[in-house]
């Protein structure tokens, strides 16, 4: 009998070239990232004796600077959220536009649901609906936030998937859509003031405990069960999906309607964190959640990419926005050096593709 | 309708827009049978297998399996009736690995009641597909390699094992041999073969006329959407098939078709 773990037909199969996965590629840039932040930090004359990853106190023992840690990882945790779905999205060779405005119209939504009728003895001055609206159990803002997530991702998947509009198309206008749902929920007020539970789900470290939580569940969903592996199938070859039998519609479907709900949940974590919910929130949190996605090593073409991945290429941003503030340089330069490395990225992808073909 | 009927299409016409694919076809196949359909590019043959196997929806005509008139709303439909296919496509996920591919749309699973959320038995699958490439002795490096990066003929290979592993009632072959080598062509065949042995039905589709020869009862041409002729391999040759491919020649019962 042949032996068909190794190569029958004169071919090898080269066991070490596989187990370098692309996930180490990323963990690398990140390390050389964190490095050059480091390097800067004790060359640049201005910077006197702080580091960037230990503490500046006491740097000599090696101890992380946990404090700084923590930012970085709590500033991309809510967009984070939002990438774990819009990774699965562009798996299937999707794209999602809608969910940063998705975002301010959870917020408002859930928050108006979650409010507290007395604010130190006076009523709410923020306060949307009647008291019958005010000191609700947390569950259902949340409840209500993620369901008219998954309504959204609903429409979405369905215009994409039956009336084959391109999902460029089909999830720019429903950003506009979430963005005026945003602006009309309050008639563009601001809705403040929550209960003290509403308010925990985004307290503290609440968002990164979330962020990988459901990275966890989705790593383990995306690679482990029936749903990630048509996922992958159809993003790889659509027409073959169908032909083996998968419900390539009802799947796609499925996976706005996930994406979507992950990007509510986003939405109800950033109300609960901020205490306040307003119309123009999540501004650009699409494009940095597709951007995770995209230095986590996904192809646009639908078919690669992991939850690992994205997780990686979530802490590469946070590492850069907070290294910029870090040697003290603003905003401005921070958004063209991200631009820049998305390009970057997608360059790199198109280069590993040609080289693969 | 005789249970010795696997397959019989009556009419089955299917138009593309203003493309008239496929017109009237009437086919019948009996239990045990290898038949062959031939005929030249854009003939129709590729069409004819998509309307059967559920892939495409016809215009008009039926279909009926076993004696039984099937519609099948979609390609798993047909594949859990028992009609297995090799498409001309290979219908393979380039991004996914082998046995992936073998059990795509119909995986094991463990803890089902988590509905799509399921779990792959990725282990059992694994071994399944150990055993089908061996039982067929289709030749690829390695099953946990993604079909990416594989060659044509190994791709031919993955979508050939996947019809070979599962049990089925109608097997159909759309130009398995199109991409292989001398060595794979062979195996193929052998596995037409042990399908024949087992009293397994088969539609090959195939331009060799020596594969053909070899390993069907009966040829059926297809020349411009429409069957020209049908003829048990004692009573023709290579020639006369020719003939009727090329248009020289149309068969007395189809006469006036084309
Ligand atoms: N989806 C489609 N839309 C429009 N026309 C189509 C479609 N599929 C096939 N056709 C046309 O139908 C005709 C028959 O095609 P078919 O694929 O059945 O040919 P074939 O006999 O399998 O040829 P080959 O030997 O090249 O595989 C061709 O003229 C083709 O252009
Ligand atoms: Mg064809």
């Amino acid at each position: 009998m042949p032996d068909t773990s190794h190569g029958i037909g004169g071919l090898t199969f080269d066991k070490a070239k596989r187990s370098w996965p692309n996930e180490l590629n990323i963990l690398l840039a990140l390390v050389i990232i964190i490095v050059v932040f480091e390097v800067l930090g004790q060359v640049l004359p201005y910077m006197n004796d702080q580091s960037f990853l230990f503490d500046s106190r006491d740097r000599f023992d090696s101890i992380f600077n946990e404090a700084r840690l923590q930012i970085i990882i709590l500033q991309v945790a809510i967009i984070g959220i939002i990438a774990l779905g819009v990774t699965q999205v562009i798996i299937t060779a999707g794209i999602d536009l809608s969910s940063g405005p998705l975002v301010a119209a959870t917020a408002m939504i859930a928050m108006s649901f979650g409010q507290t009728e007395l604010v130190n003895g006076f009523p709410n001055p923020k306060a949307l609906f009647g008291t019958w609206a005010m000191d609700l159990p947390v569950v259902l803002p949340v409840v209500i936030g993620l369901a008219f997530g998954a309504i959204i991702g609903a429409i979405n998947g369905t215009f994409i998937a039956f009336l084959r509009i391109p999902p460029f198309i089909a999830t720019l206008g429903m950003f506009l859509i979430c963005r005026g749902i945003a602006l009309w929920w309050s008639g563009g007020n601001p809705i403040s003031f929550p209960t003290e539970s509403f308010k925990y789900i985004g307290s503290g470290m609440m968002p990164v405990v979330w962020f990988l939580s459901l990275a966890v569940i989705f790593h383990v969903i995306m690679r482990y069960t029936v749903y990630g592996k048509h996922t992958y199938a159809i993003g790889s070859n659509e027409e073959a999906a169908r032909m083996s039998g998968i419900n390539v519609k009802r799947h796609k479907v499925m996976v706005y309607t996930v994406a979507s709900s992950l990007a509510a949940f986003a939405g109800v974590v950033l109300a609960a964190k901020s205490e306040t919910a307003q119309a123009g929130m999540g501004e650009f949190y699409e494009l940095f959640a597709i951007a995770m996605a995209v230095i986590g090593g996904i192809s646009l073409q639908g078919g690669r990419g992991s939850i690992i991945g994205t997780v990686l290429g979530a802490m590469v941003l946070g590492v850069i926005r907070s290294g910029f503030t870090y040697i003290k340089l603003d905003g401005s330069y921070q958004l063209m050096a991200m631009g820049s490395i998305i390009i970057a990225a997608i360059i790199l992808d198109q280069y590993r593709q040609r080289n693969k073909a | 309708m005789s249970d010795d009927i696997v397959l019989r299409t009556e009419n089955l016409t299917k138009h593309y827009g203003g493309v008239h694919a496929l017109m009237g076809a009437n086919f019948e196949m009996r239990q045990g049978e290898h038949v062959a359909i031939m005929g030249d590019n854009g003939a129709g043959k590729s069409t004819f297998v998509r309307q059967i196997t559920g892939v495409e929806q016809r215009t008009s005509g039926k279909v009926s399996l076993y004696g039984e008139e099937v519609n099948f709303g979609g390609p798993l439909e047909a594949r859990e009736a028992g009609i297995e296919t090799v498409f001309q496509t290979l219908a393979l996920a380039d991004d996914l690995d082998v046995s992936d591919n073998l059990f795509l749309g119909r995986e094991m699973t463990k803890f089902d009641w988590l509905g799509p959320f399921r779990f792959l038995d990725y282990k059992g699958m694994r071994k399944a597909t150990m055993e089908g490439l061996v039982k067929t002795g289709v030749k690829i490096p390695n099953i946990r390699n993604t079909i990416r990066n594989m060659s044509g003929g190994q791709r031919q290979c993955v979508a050939i094992a996947r019809t070979a592993t599962f049990a089925s009632r109608l097997t159909i072959m759309d130009e398995p041999t199109a991409a292989l080598g001398v060595q794979e062509t062979a195996q193929v065949e052998n596995i037409i073969r042990t399908l024949k042995d087992q009293g397994e039905p088969l539609i090959l589709v195939s331009h060799n006329m020596r594969q053909v020869f070899d390993l069907v009862d009966r040829i059926i041409v297809f020349r411009r959407g429409r069957i020209v002729a049908n003829l048990n391999k004692e009573d023709t040759d290579g020639q006369d098939v020719v003939a009727y491919i090329t248009g020289a020649k149309t068969g007395e019962e189809f006469a006036g078709a084309a």
